[in-house]
């Protein structure tokens, strides 16, 4: 136990210091913990030793939560119309640097099989490094984002068909899953038959099973328990396709895919999203830490100028294939050069392939210094880019999000659809505006979802969510989530959104009180119009004219919106809020003392015959 | 027999004593269809739709109502805005209005006097209506004078109550057939119409 707190001291220690260091010098965070693992390596401080790997091992989960993210944002509508995309730069880029690498490793003798492995190995970029990248720079929708995404997604995919088809290549007999696995057993076409029945396996579940067991939780609204059944759903996935030898990134991503369209999508992805950027983050350092600097240190030329040129052929074949999709130059660096290093999926398969005996140890130990070293230079080359070439080729102006973007934003956001906003929303809706919709009600999203509004499930008042929805692109956002909430989602915004219009609807006026002391300039009573309707309609059934009981109505609402103002700026002076009914009663005094002293029919005198003849008789 | 749609509008009926008066004897005739606009559209929004149909199912249209500032309540306006629209009263395809009749049934706090060239106001009733009346000619309505009740500060409710009886008569004999339009057009006034009773 003590050790276990002393290494979560060193890691996250490490982590907050140097990751904060490496933002401040620009340099990305996914370097921060890069450098973060270095330091507290056994080569440097030596704060962790060999059980760098361990930790590796555990921290791979970070890489297994991020690739079941990436398949929950892959919606098959986006899939399909991203296939040419997918296919096309993904294919190529796969096939060619797989043939090129490959062919390098032929002529330096390494046989036919083990020159395959590692080119497709070394074809893998970095997912992580590089949406992380793309993402910290607000850059995922430019074309050079896009096409990124293309690549990695089918990079990831790649990876099933590849960890399947490995073993078929096998120089030494099977031992994926550690000695004395039941999977030993198995001849290399039953192998590939188990895996291609677990993958099944996943989709139907996924289909059948998982949705139905998240709407139930859904429904306890029991925020801890969704996080638990999203982490469980994760782990068991990840648990099922390594007893199969299958690697666990991979089946999680498939689960991610099957899962893209169900409602519960963002709620997951904003639960898991911590748990993935501290896993992502502790797979960097361990990264870092399993460098072999003794490796380095015995042949620091050949081992950097082997790293190097792997990237440069990378880097080459991708420049090549960028401009083939005709992508302005500066566009196809940042894709070039965000896609050039090695990525985390090489450690997975070269893993397996040393498992497979196709290559040797030292040879791997080699490839994975390569892999890691790749991993470490790729943000120093991307700021080299940024900082010297960029700049030299003009067109570094930011593109616009092309118009048709296939996540449609709209200008209102709607947080909580109960009967308040649902009615709010079916008015700007027989409008023609268009609102996306929070709410956190499952089987009320269920029934918008069905009735053609766009609405995420889940927590309005979490920042992710808000992003998410496009809190970032929207102009307006209405609040008529719970009152009690209220004031969070005000914290929130002003916090992660500024630019956003709040309009926020509040139960009464103590409500009100709090929501302006917050600084909220449009706050609507929800009481206060519905009562004003109903007086004013009491009005008219005493035989007041209709005309007239309506403007009392409306000035009374002027009134009182006055009366309300003034009371919250006296209502500030009062440091003891533990007096609050009192106050209250106080409040209500005020106010009816207000009531007496106003005159509704003040300023009324434009069309009062009486006074004109009152005032005749005088002349 | 004509069928007659009296538009109303006074934003303060409840404080008008001329125009309380002329209501109190206001005929109960099948065929005379009032409506008062303060009180069916007290937040301006009006019924467009319901008010053509209305419009389409009468022959002569008044307006009644007092005279503010030279012209008619806002609501009235407002009434007359949306109402006669393009393509329905007016321009290509708008001759639903062709053929009615309009004029205006007024109050005002000034004497008869006053609305006249050499008067206080400096010009008549009609000039100052003018507006109104282009509006309802444009859309092909024959135009009627006014009747007008001046000096309603200085009426008695003994004559306010002979002016009433006078403004229903009018009315009724319209619908009757028993006056006709045609030969009214040529008169300063309708209250010359028909005979104030003593």
């Amino acid at each position: 136990m003590a050790s276990f707190l002393a290494d979560a001291v060193v890691y996250l220690g490490a982590a907050v210091l140097c990751v904060p260091i490496a933002k401040r010098l620009g340099l990305g965070s996914v370097l921060g913990y890069l450098l973060a693992g270095m330091v507290i390596g056994p080569y440097l401080l030596g704060f962790i030793g060999q059980e760098g790997k361990d930790i590796m091992h555990f921290a791979e989960f970070g890489v297994v939560m991020m690739l079941f993210l990436v398949g929950l944002e892959l919606e098959p509508l986006l899939f399909w119309r991203m296939r040419k995309q997918v296919l096309g730069l993904g294919g190529v880029q796969m096939g060619l640097t797989t043939l090129v690498l490959g062919g390098m490793a032929l002529t330096l003798g390494y046989t036919w099989q083990a020159g395959l492995a590692l080119g497709l190995s070394f074809a893998m970029s970095s997912t992580a490094i590089a949406l992380q990248s793309l993402k910290e720079k607000g850059l995922m929708h430019t074309a050079a984002g896009q096409s990124s995404f293309a690549v990695l997604l089918f990079q990831d995919i790649a990876v099933i068909p590849i960890l399947a088809l490995l073993p078929l290549m096998a120089m030494a007999p099977v031992s994926a899953a550690g000695p004395g696995h039941w999977f030993d057993a198995l001849a290399g076409w039953q192998h590939t038959l188990v895996v291609v029945a677990a993958v099944g396996g996943v989709v139907v579940v996924g289909r059948y099973v998982v949705v139905p067991l998240l709407r139930m939780v859904a429904r306890t609204r029991l925020r801890e328990l969704f996080v638990a059944s999203s982490l469980l759903l994760v782990v068991g996935i990840a648990f099922l396709m390594e007893s199969v030898g299958l690697s666990p990134a991979l089946g999680t991503f498939l689960a991610g895919v099957v899962l893209a369209n169900i409602e519960y999508k963002h709620e997951m992805e904003s639960d898991l999203d911590p748990f993935k950027g501290l896993l992502l983050g502790l797979f960097f350092m361990a990264v870092g830490a399993s460098i072999n600097f003794d490796l380095i240190r015995n042949a620091p030329g050949a081992l950097l100028g082997t790293t190097l040129l792997v990237m440069v052929v990378k880097v080459l074949l991708l420049l090549a294939i960028g401009r083939r999709a005709g992508m302005a130059f500066d566009q196809n660096m940042l894709f070039a050069i965000g896609l050039g290093q090695v990525g985390e999926f090489a450690f997975v398969l070269l893993a397996f392939i040393a498992q497979l005996g196709i290559l040797d140890g030292p040879a791997i130990d080699t490839l994975m210094a390569i892999t890691a070293l790749s991993m470490t230079l790729t943000p120093l080359a991307m700021l080299a880019n940024e900082k010297w070439i960029l700049p030299h080729f003009g067109t570094k102006a930011k593109e616009e999000q092309p118009a048709d973007s296939i996540d449609a934003k709209h200008p209102v956001i709607i947080a909580g659809f109960g009967h308040f906003g649902s009615t709010l929303g079916r008015l700007l809706r027989a409008n023609g505006v268009q609102a996306t919709v929070l709410d956190n009600d499952s089987d009320q999203v269920d029934l918008l979802r069905r009735m053609g509004f766009k609405v995420f499930y889940g927590d309005a008042t979490r920042h992710e969510l808000l992003e998410a929805a496009g809190a970032q692109e929207a102009e307006i956002l209405v609040c008529a989530i719970a009152p009690e909430a209220a004031p969070l989602l005000v914290e929130v915004v002003h916090k992660h959104f500024p630019h956003l219009k709040l309009l926020v609807r509040s139960r009464d006026r103590n409500d009100a009180y709090e929501l302006m002391d917050q600084g909220v300039l449009h706050v609507y009573r929800e009481t206060l119009d519905t009562a004003v309707r109903m007086g004013v309609d009491v009005l008219k059934e005493l035989g007041t004219r209709h005309y007239s009981a309506y403007r009392a109505g409306q000035n009374f609402i002027r009134y009182d919106q006055a009366a309300l103002k003034e009371l919250a700026a006296k209502r500030g002076d009062k440091v003891d809020y533990i007096a609050s009914v009192r106050e209250k009663i106080a409040d209500q005094e005020d106010l009816l003392r207000k009531d007496l002293q106003h005159d509704p029919s003040l300023g009324d005198h434009a069309w009062d015959s009486e006074a004109m003849r009152q005032a005749n008789k005088q002349n | 027999m004509p069928r007659i749609l009296v538009l109303f509008a006074h934003p303060r009926l409840e404080r008008s004593r001329a125009n309380r008066a002329l209501l109190k004897r206001f005929p109960e005739h099948r065929d005379i269809t009032f409506r008062d606009l303060y009180q069916l559209y007290p937040d301006f929004n009006i019924d467009v739709t319901k008010e053509q149909d209305l419009l389409a199912a009468h022959d002569i249209v008044v307006l009644h109502h007092p005279l503010y500032w030279y012209s008619i309540p806002s609501l009235l306006k407002q009434w007359i805005d949306l109402v006669y629209a393009f393509g329905w009263a007016y321009g290509p395809g708008g001759t639903q209005l062709g053929g009615k009749v309009s004029f205006h049934v007024l109050t005002t706090g000034g004497a008869t006097e006053a609305y006249s060239v050499d008067g206080f106001h400096g010009s008549t009733l009609a000039q100052f209506l003018l507006p109104v009346k282009r509006t309802a000619t444009l859309c092909g309505m024959t135009w009627l004078p006014p009747f007008a009740v001046h000096g309603t500060n200085r009426l008695s409710d003994t004559e306010l109550e002979r002016i009433a009886e006078q403004y229903g008569l009018l009315l009724s004999g319209l619908a009757s057939g028993s006056l006709v339009p045609r030969e009214l057009v040529e008169l300063e006034r309708l209250n010359q119409a028909v005979p104030l009773t003593i």
